[in-house]
Parts: C-alpha cells; structure tokens; sequence
C-alpha cells in the first residue's frame, strides 16, 4: 500500500520505491526492519546506501533489486512493477536488467574467471565460447585480462572482486548494485575499486546502487542516502554534518 | 547453463569420484549378486540342461527335482513306450555313491546313468575323449568338476581307475556340463553299468526320458503319459522351473542375496546421497548467486538433474564393466562356468541407480530451490 502523502513516481527514475516496510519474523514477534521508504534512485550517478550496521540498507537494496519481497509497498524498476510480476518474469526481469556484485563474490570455483564473468550471458543463453570472449574484453577493461584463464582460487582478493565486478556488467544492465564493496579492503584499495566502479560501472543510462558504512568513500558518491533504524534521515550530495 | 553445472561437478574432483563411486559400487553389487543369484539358483536345473534330447521326463508322482527323486518299478519304461506320442523312451538313473581316489580320498558323488543303446542323457558335448568311449566296459565319464576336483592341475583323469561303491571304474572321457547347486562330482555311465555301481534296492528307475513324435507337443504328450501310466511327466521347462523352484525354496539364498543387494542399495542411497548433499551444500551460495542474477528455478532443476544424470550414468557403465569383468576373470572356475548375465539385471540394478539418484537429487533440489536469493547479500 502506498502512503497517499507520497509523492507520485518520476518518469525518468530508474527505481522508484514507494512505502516500503519489511518485517522479519524473529521467533514470537515480528521486526520491522524498514517503516515506509519512499525513495527515487537516478540513472548516471553513483548512489550511497549507508548507515549503520543494522539499520536496513542490505534489506532495502535487495527489495529494490527484485530479490526480496516488501511486506509492503511497490517498487517499479524502469517502469516495471517488479513484485506484480511472475516468478519466472521477475528472474527473467533481473537477468535482463540487473548486475549483482555481491560482497562475497561467490565466483564458481571450477570454471576460469572468463567463465565467471560470462555467467549472466551463459544463462541468457549465449554460447559459452562466445561468452567468455565478450567477458574477456571486460576484464581486459578492468586490468586482470591476462588472469582470464585462471581458476577463482588462483586469483587474489583484489582479481576476484574485478571478477565479480566484470559479471555485474557483462551484460549491460540497466541498475548495478552493490553491497559493502568495500569492507574487506584496506583503505586505499577500497579507494582504487570505487575509483575503478566509477569509471565501468556509472553510465548514462545506468543507475548504481552502493551500500556501505564505510567513512572513507563517502566523498566519492553523487548522492547519499541515510538509513537510520529503518528511515530514511538524510538525502543529499554530501553526508550531513557530524558523520 | 548444463556446461556450468558439468563443470561445477567435475571440478570438485574429490566429490565426483566419491560420487562415481557410489554409484559404480552400487551397481558393481547389485548387479554382481542379482547376476550369481540368478545363475546359482538356475544349477537347480543343472540336471535338466545336461539331458538336452529329453523333451519330457517321466517320474514317480513323489519326485520333485532330477536330485530328489524316488525310484520307479522298470516296468515304467514300457508303459512309457506304449503311449501315443512317445518317439522313444530310454531309462535315466540318478544316485549317489562314494568313491575313493587315487589318493585315498572320500568323496560323494552322484551316479547317472545314460541309456545303453542310445546314450541319451550325456550332456551335448564332452570336454575331452568320444561318448562313444562310454561303451566300453566298466568305463565312465567324469564332469569337468570332477576333473578338477579329483586331479591335480596338469594330471589327466583319462584312464585313471577309480573305486565306486567297491566297484572298479575307468574314467575313459570328460563331460563338458553345468555343475550342479551343490558341485557335486557327477560320474556318467551305461544304465547297465550304473545297475552295478550303485547297490540294488528293488526299484532303480529314477526317470524316463522321452522324445515326443512329429507333430505333438511335449506338453500333449506329458498330459497323456500322466493319464494312461498314473506317472508324473514334466516338460523339460516345467522339470527345469521345479529345480529352479526347489533351490528357492529350500536355501536361504534369496534372502541371502537379497539382503546384499539391498545393501548395495543402501550403501549407494547413504554414500551418494551425503557426497551429493555436501557438494551442493559447498555450491549453495553459488546456486543462491546464480538465481539473484536471474537463472530460474526450472533451470536450476535441469542443472542439478544434469549433474545427478552424469554422475549415474558413468557409475553406473562403471559397474556393470566392473560385473562383466568379474565375471570373465573367474569364467575358468568351475563354480562360475557357464555364468551368463541376464539382461533384466543390468536394467533392475539400473532402476536401483534412478531410484538412489532421485532421492538424493529431489533432497538436493529442495534445498537448492528453498535458499532465498537475497541470502547471497548476507
Ligand atoms: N532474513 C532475516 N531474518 C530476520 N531478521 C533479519 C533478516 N534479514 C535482516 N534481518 C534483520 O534486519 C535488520 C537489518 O538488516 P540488514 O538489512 O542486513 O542491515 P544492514 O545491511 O544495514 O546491516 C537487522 O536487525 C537484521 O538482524
Ligand atoms: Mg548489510
């Protein structure tokens, strides 16, 4: 149900999300863990999620990637209302438009790192061969094209990640998201991925979606959002004063 | 999609092979049992199959099996004869007797005795000399397991002297036949000869073997045997059935094998079935990855069923090789000489593979299917 106070949905917006609430069952009571976001989420700009941990920025990115129902509200991806569609029309809907880097990268361990990167054109159904030549040219783009034939365990942390990175956008999507890029590395190669996701992932017509608690990068985003315990308290190019 | 989940299975070398190996020992046992229990209990119709001319067997109505059979006044032999449909009839003895060895062993063995015009009732081939050496006095023809059991290797029995019953017998031929249930050396020799080994009751007609006339069914002519002489007569099928029958009955074989082979299937269900789980457990968060990015559940059905079906077929060729290979690498042994596998067996211990796949496959899938693709941001 959306808020009658909220406002209608932006035509251009990438993501519009209306009256979000999400509970989780935690034994006998019920957790609200997100009390009605209304947000819009832009193509061409890079947008922070952050706040602290447990404050609902995973839970929200994943309602807004079609991964996670809403208790309640709609959210509409490039016009799409992503939860009145089927089952199968929603997988179908994120292999289409959404690349994924997830924060363990979760790379199959017995395919090369072309493989890895390829795996969203191999489940639309591109021959593997031609596949991996496309994610090859990706991974050139992100440094590691020489690590193309390598297997995930011979590559460092740093390589899988522009692995994993590479897969998110193989296919061009429309939305990339990505949850805590940043965590497991040390400042200044946290630097160097946002720098890099920048570069490969902000386009145009694409809109990236970064949740972090990380202080560091905050100056790196086009846009910032705050959760706090489930609310949206800040919206803005810059984090408020006193972060 | 399939290409991945190959890849995925392969890859994980450890859990593949644990995988083949399930499988490839679950089939190597189902199918290796079933295929000694289906060859074993048939010895139950050794006798019958070493008789090859004997379209009916006549009996006393008490006799069960070509081993458990009650003797017939000799006078059978002519009531055979006269009955419509009979082309010839000829006398069959079976006994038991003991004989000492050249080395001075003990040992039972069981006396037939073939017809003494015809011969009939040797098996179709002898493994060494002519039938007709059978025809000389006092001569016998040992079976293969005799052969073997009473001679050292490289020692031929032909013209040994054994002592039968007190009796002085001349093994002149070796007789190329299927060993009985219990491998009992068989000895082969005229009726009139057996008269003498085996020691007299008054009775001493075991069978009477028959071959029917042109025209005539061996059933036909059984039916009419049994009404006109008051005897039991069999088909040769029948006959062969009712050892067959008798062995089952009688042994504790089929619970024996089938307690085997339903081991094989347990071991199989518990040793794939925890490999499949831990590799699927390992991969979890890869399929869970693999359906946030937009793989669907239908897809990854197909993936793990690609995964479960190679593992199965390779195992199980792996198996039924492995029982072939068992079963040629002890052809030369007696006790598996004539061993054959039937086709139903490989096709049952199949059906056994599908059945242990599917349990693990559908808990594999269900756990697959139940991981929530939001769980890869966590
Ligand atoms: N599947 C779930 N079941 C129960 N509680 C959950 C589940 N997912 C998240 N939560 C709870 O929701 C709250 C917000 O979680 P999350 O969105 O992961 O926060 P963040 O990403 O900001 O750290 C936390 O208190 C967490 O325990
Ligand atoms: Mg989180």
């Amino acid at each position: 149900m959306t808020n009658p106070a909220s406002p209608p949905c932006d035509a251009e917006a990438a993501i519009c999300a209306r009256g979000i609430t999400r509970d989780f069952e935690a034994g006998q009571t019920t957790i609200r863990v997100l009390h009605g976001i209304d947000t819009d989420i832009r193509s061409g700009e890079m947008t922070y999620v952050v706040g602290e941990s447990g404050s609902g920025k995973t839970t929200l990115i994943s309602i807004m990637c079609g991964i996670l129902w809403p208790t309640e509200g709609e959210v509409k991806v490039f016009g799409t209302d992503i939860y009145k569609l089927s089952d199968t029309e929603l997988v179908n809907f994120r292999l289409n438009n959404i690349g994924f880097i997830f924060q363990q990268y979760n790379l199959i361990p017995s395919i090369d790192a072309a493989a890895n990167a390829a795996v969203p054109l191999i489940a639309k159904g591109m021959p593997v061969d031609e596949a991996r030549e496309k994610a090859k040219v990706l991974l050139e783009k992100l440094n590691i094209g020489n690590q193309a034939d390598k297997l995930p365990r011979q590559l460092s942390g740093g390589q899988q990640q522009r692995v994993a990175i590479a897969r998110a956008l193989v296919h061009e999507p429309r939305l990339v998201v990505c949850d805590e890029p940043t965590a497991a590395l040390d400042a200044r190669s946290g630097r160097r991925v946002m720098d890099l996701l920048r570069e490969v992932a902000v386009a145009p017509d694409r809109a990236c979606i970064i949740v972090t608690h990380d202080n560091r990068i905050f100056d790196l985003a086009d846009r910032i959002i705050v959760l706090e315990d489930g609310r949206i308290t800040h919206d803005g190019k810059e984090m408020p004063d006193g972060h | 999609m399939l290409w991945i989940a190959i890849r995925m299975l392969t890859g994980d070398a450890q859990k593949f092979y644990g995988l083949l190996f399930g499988i490839a020992f679950s089939t190597l046992l189902i199918t290796q049992q079933m295929t000694i229990f289906v060859n074993l209990v048939q010895r139950g119709a050794s006798g019958v199959y070493n008789a090859p001319e004997a379209e009916v067997w006549v009996m006393d109505p008490v006799s069960r099996t070509t081993d458990v059979s009650y003797a017939m006044p000799s006078t059978a032999l002519d009531k055979v004869r006269s009955v419509k449909g009979v082309e010839w009839a000829v006398p069959h003895l079976r006994a038991q007797a003991n004989v000492r060895t050249a080395e001075g062993d003990l040992e039972g063995v069981a006396v037939i005795g073939v017809d003494d015009a015809t011969l009939i009732g040797l098996p179709k081939r002898m493994a060494e000399g002519d039938k007709a050496v059978l025809f000389a006095p006092d001569a016998v023809a040992v079976d293969d397991t005799g052969a073997l059991r009473f001679f050292p290797a490289g020692v031929s029995p032909i013209g040994a002297r054994l002592e039968l019953n007190d009796q002085r017998a001349l093994i002149r031929g070796i007789a190329d036949s299927i060993p009985s249930f219990t491998s009992t050396v068989v000895l082969y020799t005229r009726y009139s000869n057996a008269l003498n080994f085996v020691p007299g009751t008054r009775n001493r007609l075991s069978f009477v073997l028959v071959g029917v006339s042109e025209g005539q069914t061996p059933a036909e002519v059984a039916d009419r045997i049994e009404a006109e002489t008051g005897l039991k007569a069999e088909t040769r099928e029948e006959f062969a059935q009712a050892g067959i029958d008798f062995i089952i009955e009688n042994t504790g074989i089929p619970t024996n094998f089938g307690i085997t082979v339903f081991l094989g299937f347990v071991v199989g269900v518990a040793i794939v079935g925890l490999t499949f789980s831990l590799f699927i457990r390992d991969n979890i968060k890869q399929f869970g990855a693999l359906k946030a990015i937009g793989v669907t559940n239908g897809k990854i059905v197909r993936m793990v069923a690609a995964q479960a079906g190679l593992v199965g077929m390779i195992g199980y060729a792996l198996g039924v090789i492995g029982t072939v290979l068992f079963i040629f690498g002890f052809s030369a042994n007696p006790f598996f000489k004539g061993f054959y596998i039937p086709w139903q067996v490989p096709l049952i211990s199949l059906v056994a593979v599908v059945i242990i796949l599917a349990i693990t496959g559908l808990i594999a899938i269900r756990s697959v299917l139940k991981t929530e693709p939001a769980a890869v941001f966590r």
